[in-house]
């Protein structure tokens, strides 16, 4: 695109428009630079994308192979299979990881989401001493590198007994899944209109029957996707289990883990296409909590 | 009335306290302090002096030239046969020393195995040193006094490629023997380019979202969720898939002719591995707060620069550019923030070449078991980030991170 650099300033100066307008880049050239400009991001979706759209076609690739096979691309029905799911269905170790995942993740959850709750309504009132350092305290799991804090839990834990055992796992994941609590709640809380509180004060209503028949239903969406991150980072964390975790503890990723440094089977990818399938249940379960608690919120007013 | 007005001010405090508490009480119980644990160990190393107490003492007395007194022999002999008992307590003793001077580990374990048959013989003296001669270098003595040292700059002096001159001062290593300083530098480089990678295609992309009418808008933000929501593991998955030897994009190449087939290219193991995956990994980190921030910039600003005669490329870079600033600032950032600690995917797709710092901590933990080394590098990349965070803390705020 070629313009006079300095066209427009000048001759918004001297109201003199048309020659503005000689100084834009003629029709056609805009419009390829629309193109250009387009073409740059559909690249860009396909880069993010491509990756994760490739995978669910060959996890039923029916030969042990990562590319398409002719059979496949002749869309011959004997190239494709089911084999990759019916082998991690019928493995004990995957049916293992998978329980394993779901104790520790739920744990992890319930702890994190209680917790983040009651420091997120702490975090909200206006009188919170020290608020920029306890919340930076609090959300530091977040922001501290994953093999830092792996490596320091592994030492800290072994030392008291809670090496290889699902509750160090627990208290660890905890600790990571906090933050995302504390931020959606803090968020939820910001647009959380007060006077409703002092309303029902002012009814008649206790300090308990407050929170759990007003300010709890009210702020609710912001704690189910709080939760709801702080389970997926449970459900998707590997290096703390990697250095804190035994045999015992072997979840989905860290199966995975052993999968793709040992011996890369299509089988992995059967599982990654569920774990996708996955990621958009959450995804649009917490898009639809993120617009139900805007709704919720106007509706109060 | 005074006393009231202070408890009335004084109550809702100790209320938001009470809620706050539980939860910075478990994060310091579950988090901060194993991390202060680990940058203590990184100078704190009571092994050597706990199981060798007397030859440390006696050590401490010696002036450092020649060779210690027949007393620190002895108490090093008497300790040594008490060791020769307890197995793993050697291999941790020895295994610390030996990282003080490398070949310590034999002499210390045959010496205690020799100890135990025969006993003394003549002088203690005399005794070590025709078990191993080693025992009459003062060299190695020196090594026990240092590993028995309770406090050492040690392990971050080997963190950082210095090393003590003999004649005392503290210089770099010659260029071929540093190891951690280069790795440091590609961290900070890859991190930098990855960081670069994400903004000029991400920036282009959070455009799209936020320019185009609200319905499509939704749809694309969501194709951008869907990789942020998805398993770090699949996506790194994804990526072995697609750009190994045998892989999708290799396959599709050799079929159209356009790579021979026994000359498939290696883009994976190596640096283009690691950084493809990470710039796909940490991407949309560097897309949401670009787009929160183009969000609330009103269409009409563009639409006057344009009306009032600016070139559509002009009035981007003037109007439209310096108000994506916070954007570009928060999200940029966020993925460095995210890719100078980065473990999960340099250490599945970068093979040898494209491995960065925090491999090398994994490596000191679980392989070498050098911790005191490993703990050294954490404290050196915990600083960093934490320089970092505060940063990002102070310029755009922790409160207003937004989550996918």
């Amino acid at each position: 695109m070629k313009h006079a650099p300095n066209a427009g300033v000048v001759s918004a100066n001297e109201g003199d428009r048309p020659s503005a307008k000689a100084g834009r880049p003629s029709l056609p050239g805009r419009k390829l630079g629309r193109y250009g400009f387009n073409a740059f991001c559909v690249a860009g979706f396909v880069f993010l994308l491509a990756p994760i759209l490739v995978i669910v076609p060959l996890s039923f690739n029916a030969e042990p192979y990562f590319t398409f096979t002719e059979g496949m691309l002749r869309l011959d029905p004997e190239a494709w299979s089911l084999r990759w799911y019916e082998s991690v269905a019928e493995d004990d170790a995957w049916r293992r990881a998978l329980v394993n995942s779901l104790i520790i993740g739920v744990a992890a959850t319930v702890l994190a989401t209680t917790l983040g709750t009651l420091a997120a309504l702490g975090l909200a009132s206006p009188s919170m001493p020290g608020r920029t350092l306890v919340t930076a305290v609090l959300i530091s799991p977040m922001i501290t590198p994953i093999i830092i804090v792996a490596v320091g839990v592994f030492f800290f834990y072994s030392s008291l007994g809670l090496g290889q055992t699902h509750a160090g796992l627990i208290l660890a994941h905890a600790a990571l899944g906090a933050p995302f609590v504390v931020i959606t709640v803090t968020a939820t809380l910001a647009g959380f209109d007060r006077t409703v509180l002092r309303a029902a004060a002012s009814l008649g209503a206790g300090p308990m029957r407050r929170f759990f028949r007003i300010q709890l239903p009210l702020i609710s969406p912001g704690v189910f996707s709080g939760g709801l991150f702080a389970f997926a980072a449970s459900f998707d964390e590997v290096v703390v289990v990697l250095f804190l975790g035994g045999l015992e503890q072997r979840t989905i990723p860290r199966q995975m883990w052993a999968g793709i440094r040992e011996q890369i089977s299509p089988a992995i990818l059967a599982l990654a296409v569920f774990l996708i399938a996955f990621a958009v249940v959450v995804l649009l379960t917490v898009e639809w909590l993120r617009s139900r608690s805007a709704s919720a919120q106007r509706s109060v007013h | 009335m005074k006393r009231i007005l202070h408890l009335s001010a004084t109550a809702p405090r100790l209320g938001a306290l009470a809620l706050v508490l539980p939860l910075l009480a478990f994060v310091t119980v579950s988090f901060v302090i194993p991390l202060g644990t680990l940058l203590g160990k990184s100078a704190y190393q009571p092994e050597v002096a706990r199981v060798l107490p007397q030859t440390i003492a006696e050590l401490r007395e010696w002036t450092g030239d020649g060779l210690p007194s027949e007393d620190a022999f002895a108490a090093m002999a008497r300790e040594l046969t008490a060791l020769g008992e307890n197995r793993p307590e050697l291999a941790r003793v020895s295994g610390a020393i030996n990282r003080v001077q490398s070949g310590m580990r034999g002499v210390l374990n045959r010496t205690a195995r020799r100890l135990a048959r025969t006993g003394q013989a003549g002088s203690w003296r005399a005794t070590l040193t025709g078990i191993d001669s080693s025992w009459e270098e003062p060299a190695t003595w020196l090594a026990i006094r240092e590993a028995g040292a309770r406090f050492t700059l040690r392990h971050y002096l080997h963190a950082l490629d210095l090393e003590q001159r003999s004649g005392g001062g503290i210089a770099p290593k010659a260029a071929d023997e540093r190891v951690y300083t280069p790795l440091m530098w590609r961290t900070l480089l890859v991190s930098l380019g990855v960081t670069l990678l994400c903004l000029a295609i991400g920036y282009p992309i959070a455009y799209m979202i936020a320019a185009s009418p609200p319905a499509r808008g939704r749809i694309l933000l969501l194709l951008v969720l869907v990789p942020f929501w998805t398993s770090l593991l699949v996506r790194t998955t994804a990526w072995i898939v697609l750009l190994q030897r045998q892989g999708v994009i290799n396959g599709f190449l050799v079929s159209l002719g356009l790579v021979p087939d026994d000359g498939r290219l290696q883009m994976i193991y190596n640096m283009t591995g690691t950084f493809v995956a990470m710039t796909h990994v940490l991407l949309p980190f560097m897309v949401l707060p670009l787009y929160s921030v183009m969000r609330s910039i009103p269409k009409s600003h563009m639409a006057a620069a344009v009306s009032l005669g600016a070139a559509p490329l002009q009035a981007f870079r003037r109007v439209y550019l310096p108000q994506t600033l916070p954007g570009i600032g928060a999200g940029s950032l966020l993925v460095f923030i995210l890719a100078i600690g980065y473990y999960i995917t340099p250490a599945l797709v970068g093979g040898r070449t494209g491995e960065l710092i925090s491999s090398q901590i994994a490596y000191h933990v679980q392989t070498s078991l050098n911790w005191g080394l490993a703990a050294a590098l954490s404290s050196i990349l915990l600083v960093a980030v934490t320089v970092l965070y505060l940063v990002y803390s102070r310029a755009i705020g922790i409160e207003r991170m937004r989550l996918g």
